[in-house]
């Protein structure tokens, strides 16, 4: 799922996504008009199809609709479903109270280290997260700290994982974001005013990242509802490893778990979206370059 | 009497001395400008003041109080940024009382003082307003509002015009001053534009290269400029390599040309000194006073209501002169020979060579 060809491209994508809501939207000549949209039909239809043909397939159970309905009476397609809901969230908090500090640290004392910092967080592309797992199993199974051998301390290791999953994409989103705005001038102007780091921290820098936050956040919780290998190896009823045991047991209702689950991870995004829109794509003061 | 007082400070980066020898005592209410060309080490003068940068050497003391060593945070010191840094998360209201809010006070006190910061600097209704909708000047405004909130005993401002165009920079420097004036703060404020810290100021610290070239108030800062460097960034005298020929009565010569100073020179004869004179005090003709000296017109140039000519008297040197302008007036023609004269009053010998023709254009496009 996050192989490193799909992976490493999405953080890019991410940033220029990021930068094209702040920036004004350009005329185009009309010779690449066509083209644009020769791209743009192609890849819709490449995102699309494979969308349409499970759920063209998930309702040819008899009678019509028994897929779904199959799905909606399995306890266990709620249960791991919000299990997995559950655990993405709090990833994402964990992350964000991880990243945001860092990125701000870095950008505020010690810029040479941000390509160190930025290399460290695309580990996950590199490792993989079989690899990330057994690791994790090995390490704290025996010794001081057995997490591994509670169920608690199982879910706290998965937060971890997938913390650490999470790290690219909010990385470099919580990076770009602060790149709009003059950290330096108003983490002195702040200290000026009397202010401690933490409270500069909490009221100042965290509010003005808020949207880039939010664009790690959607794709950390994609992720980790779709996420299979760790899950499984450590035994948590996620919602992947769930997915996969139906997969090799029943025909359609595999199909009509997708589409559910793509429907309401989309329904989610938009309600984390809704609920961090107040005030976004907004511009920050005059960036005076140069001198100080 | 002494309120600022900072001692003996120097500043090193590695290897580079941004900062050395820096010696200021400014007096309560005083309004001092540090002004100087680029990389001259204003800004890091200024921000071991806020306590942003440690000295490496000296000290700092406010009020008698030895702040050297405070982080920023703890010295009550309120800094104007030139690129405004107003939070853009908050209300214009917001960012005015965010200082209050640190300093946990009551609400209502707060919304008081913001209100009245508010009609200082004349925005009274643009309190729920964000930075993003006001204007380059308007957020300028804000962020002084927003440095006075915590009632500073020292004002600091870094070029805090320079992001605005030509006509709101004015007006915006007199609103300043007159606010600065009617709360009798203390203000340290950093320019490289010589007009701004000469209208604004009690006094004009001059600095170039890391050091202080001459502390004064503007008229003395331009009259009787103290080195060749402050002459040459201060107003528009002009400076003319000259040769000491008689210490004791005042005489050198420019460009083979004698003409007279008003005092006895302190340095031997044969040695290279540098004669400022003020171009206003010079006339076309013998009319203007005893010293003469003898020139080929360079160049005429119309500024609105006089006339700068440019004369060359030697090699390496020329004299600028101003005149009135009025339409009987006859200017020079270009490559006219003319004589030029000035009374021995007009000129200030300062110590030290200039460079070859230094008049002010020349000195103000170096920087
Ligand atoms: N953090 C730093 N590290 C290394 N050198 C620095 C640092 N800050 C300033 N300097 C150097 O110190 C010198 C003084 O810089 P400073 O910013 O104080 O100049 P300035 O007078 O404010 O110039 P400007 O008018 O361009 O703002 C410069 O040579 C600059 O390169
Ligand atoms: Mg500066």
């Amino acid at each position: 799922m996050t192989g490193p060809d799909v992976g490493s491209r999405a953080p890019e994508a991410l940033t220029s996504l990021h930068n094209a809501t702040v920036s004004k939207r350009r005329g185009r000549p009309s010779g690449g008009t066509i083209l644009s949209w020769v791209i743009f039909i192609a890849a819709m239809l490449y995102f699309f199809l494979p969308l349409i043909a499970t759920l063209e397939f998930s309702i040819r159970m008899r009678p019509s609709g028994a897929a779904y309905t199959n799905t909606f009476k399995d306890a266990r397609f709620f249960s791991s479903l919000a299990y997995s809901f559950l655990i993405g969230l709090v990833t994402i908090v964990v992350s964000t109270l991880i990243i945001v500090p860092t990125a701000y640290w870095v950008r505020l004392r010690l810029p040479r280290l941000r390509p160190v910092v930025e290399f460290v967080t695309l580990m996950p592309f590199v490792i993989p997260p079989v690899v990330l797992v057994f690791g994790l199993i090995r390490s704290f199974s025996t010794g001081i700290l057995p997490l591994a051998n509670t169920q608690l301390g199982s879910d706290v290791l998965l937060v971890a994982a997938y913390t650490i999953l999470s790290f690219p994409y909010m990385y470099r989103a919580v990076d770009s974001g602060l790149r709009t705005i003059d950290v330096r001038s108003l983490t002195e102007a702040g200290h000026s005013l009397g202010s401690g780091t933490f409270r500069i921290l909490w009221s100042v820098i965290f509010p003005n990242v808020r949207v880039a936050v939010l664009s790690g956040a959607f794709l950390t919780l994609a992720i980790v509802i779709g996420e299979f290998t760790i899950g499984a190896y450590l035994n948590r009823p996620a919602f992947g490893p769930y997915l996969s045991n139906i997969g090799q047991n029943k025909t359609f209702e595999p199909a009509a778990v997708s589409i559910i689950s793509f429907i309401l991870t989309w329904l989610a995004m938009g309600v984390i979206a809704f609920l961090g829109r107040t005030r976004q794509g907004r511009t920050t003061g005059v960036q005076v370059g140069g001198g100080h | 009497m002494s309120y600022l007082v900072l001692q003996g400070i120097q500043k090193r980066f590695g290897t580079t001395i941004a900062v050395e020898d820096f010696n200021l005592s400014a007096a309560k209410g005083e309004f001092v400008s540090f002004l100087g060309p680029s990389g001259c080490g204003k800004t890091t003068t200024l921000r071991m003041i806020a306590g942003f940068e440690p000295p490496t050497a000296g000290s700092i003391t406010v009020d008698g109080l030895d702040i050297t060593h405070r982080p920023p945070n703890r010295r009550n010191i309120g800094m104007v940024f030139q690129s405004y840094a107003l939070f853009p998360n908050m209300t214009v209201a917001d960012n005015v009382g965010f200082g209050l809010r640190v300093r946990k006070r009551p609400k209502a006190e707060i919304r008081k003082r913001v209100a009245d910061l508010l009609d200082l600097i004349n925005l009274p209704d643009k309190g729920d307003r964000y930075p993003w909708q006001l204007s380059g000047g308007q957020q300028q405004r804000v962020a002084l509002a927003r440095a006075l909130a915590i009632e500073p005993e020292v004002l600091l401002l870094d070029e805090p015009l320079s992001a605005l165009d030509a006509k709101i920079r004015v007006a915006l420097r007199r609103e300043i001053r007159s606010i600065q004036r009617q709360l009798g703060i203390t203000t340290v404020y950093v320019t490289h534009d010589q007009e701004e810290a000469m209208s604004l100021s009690d006094r004009v610290v001059v600095m170039s290269e890391g050091r202080i070239e001459q502390i004064g108030p503007p008229p003395e800062i331009y009259n009787f400029p103290a080195t060749p460097f402050v002459a040459s960034f201060v107003g528009t005298l002009n400076l003319l390599p000259a040769k000491v020929v008689d210490a004791g009565s005042g005489i050198v010569s420019v460009a083979g040309q004698q003409i007279r100073t008003p005092k006895a020179i302190t340095t031997d004869p044969d040695r290279s000194v540098t004669v400022a004179l003020r171009p206003e005090a010079v006339e076309i003709g013998e009319a203007g006073g005893a010293n003469r000296l003898t020139g080929r017109v360079e160049d005429v140039s119309f500024l609105g209501s006089i006339v700068r000519t440019r004369v060359r008297v030697g090699d390496d040197a020329s004299v600028s002169l101003d005149q009135f302008n009025d339409p009987a007036l006859a200017a020079a023609a270009i490559d006219d020979t003319i004589t030029i004269s000035f009374p021995p009053e007009a000129t200030l010998v300062l110590a030290g060579a200039a460079s070859a023709s230094a008049t002010i254009e020349e000195a103000i496009a170096e920087v």
